[in-house]
């Protein structure tokens, strides 16, 4: 039930966005969604359609763009897809890493120089990317 | 339009039900910040209030030994719920790295820092407390940035070497114009009034001293046996005799 958290901070954004532009209706939103979050898109979904009921919100129409994460090691410049280092992580792994994304470095090391010191150069988090 | 994180603008209405938010904080370390933060956290626990705990230390997480709270796990519910320790909702990066060690640059310990105020459910509380990692960078830059309503209670030793560095801190905190609750002399060794004097040259509330406690170190773990020792007891004394803690009516 993480996923009910990052909605409702898409729902507290989108609120606040509307006041900015004067929005007394909001009828679409596009959500960037990080891969490293590994969030239940479905469940993500339903929270918050369900939180945005009787608002502003309700019945909003939702675009999910997922983006692909990539690491780039600080200490060799390798770049790799996290879905190459994915498979070898552990149920309990994978759960650290989708609620704290930067426990990443504890799980994987670059798989070219072994360190730790390296970048979610994209694929991280959760955005608003438009409303209207 | 560019994408927005939402987190920062999720923090407050994740601590609205908060009544006092207690940064624990010195600047330095080995001062005994995160001993003491345990400390308060069972103190006003004891004393009735609902308390949450944070460290936010996230290269060198202590609180979970000394409070014995190592074997647990977060609950999911609408975030995530902290562990319970005899009443106190404690969190710590520990519950997601199994205590291994976690490096990470400046803006990543910023994004870890925003994701725990993100998704964890503290609910109501009367005090949150935050116990500190030493360092004037991103922690303390982060809560004063994504944060509101601190109140920071200091904590040094009784070294003028400790005292260089908390000096800085104070003045620091005096620019952004946070509220300082006091300045907490602890392991004291020696008769000396050195603290005392910066306390009134820096013109911050000098709480008090708290003797060298070599007896904690074989208690660490044990709440009990925390509770009985003599520094429990001063430091309550010294919350009390401040009136930063009050009688619950």
């Amino acid at each position: 039930m993480h996923e009910w958290a990052l909605a409702e901070s898409i729902f507290n954004l989108c609120n606040k966005l509307a006041q900015e532009k004067k929005l007394s209706k909001i009828e679409f939103v596009s959500i960037k969604v990080g891969e490293i979050q590994q969030i239940d898109l479905e469940i993500f979904d339903f929270a918050l359609k369900e939180i945005s009921k009787g608002t502003i919100l309700e019945n909003v129409k939702i675009k999910y763009n997922i983006h692909p994460a990539i690491l780039h090691c600080n200490s060799c410049d390798y770049k790799w897809a996290y879905k190459e280092s994915f498979d070898s992580l552990s149920e309990d792994e994978k759960e650290a890493i989708h609620f704290i994304p930067e426990t990443i470095h504890v799980y994987i090391h670059c798989p070219n120089c072994r360190s730790a010191d390296f970048e979610i150069e994209e694929g991280r988090g959760v955005w608003v990317e438009d409303i209207s | 339009m560019k994408p927005i994180d939402p987190r920062k603008y999720y923090i407050e209405k994740r601590l609205e039900k908060i009544k006092n938010i207690w940064v624990i904080s010195s600047g330095k370390g080995g001062v005994g910040k995160s001993t003491i933060s345990s400390l308060i956290s069972l103190i006003l626990s004891h004393n009735g209030y609902k308390v949450g705990f944070l460290d936010l230390d996230f290269y060198g997480p202590s609180c979970h030994v000394i409070l014995g709270a190592e074997n647990l796990k977060p609950n999911e519910n609408f975030g995530l719920e902290p562990v319970n320790i005899k009443g106190i909702k404690f969190m710590s990066i520990i519950y997601f790295t199994n205590n291994n060690p976690l490096v990470m640059r400046g803006y990543e310990f910023t994004n870890t820092l925003l994701e725990i105020f993100t998704i964890t459910n503290w609910n109501s509380l009367d005090y949150l407390l935050i116990d500190m990692p030493p360092g004037m960078g991103e922690a303390l830059l982060d809560i004063i940035k994504f944060l509101k309503r601190l109140n920071f209670l200091l904590v040094t030793n009784s070294s003028k070497i400790s005292m260089e560095t908390v000096e800085k801190l104070i003045k620091y905190l005096k620019t952004q114009e946070c509220s300082i609750l006091g300045l907490l002399e602890n392991m004291k060794l020696s008769i000396s009034d050195f603290i005392l004097k910066k306390c009134k040259e820096l013109e911050i509330k000098y709480l008090g001293n708290l003797p060298f406690s070599p007896e904690i170190e074989n208690c660490y773990g044990d709440i009990y046996r925390i509770q009985n020792l003599r520094i429990y007891k001063d430091l309550e004394g010294i919350l009390y005799d401040n009136e930063i803690l009050k009688e619950r009516g």
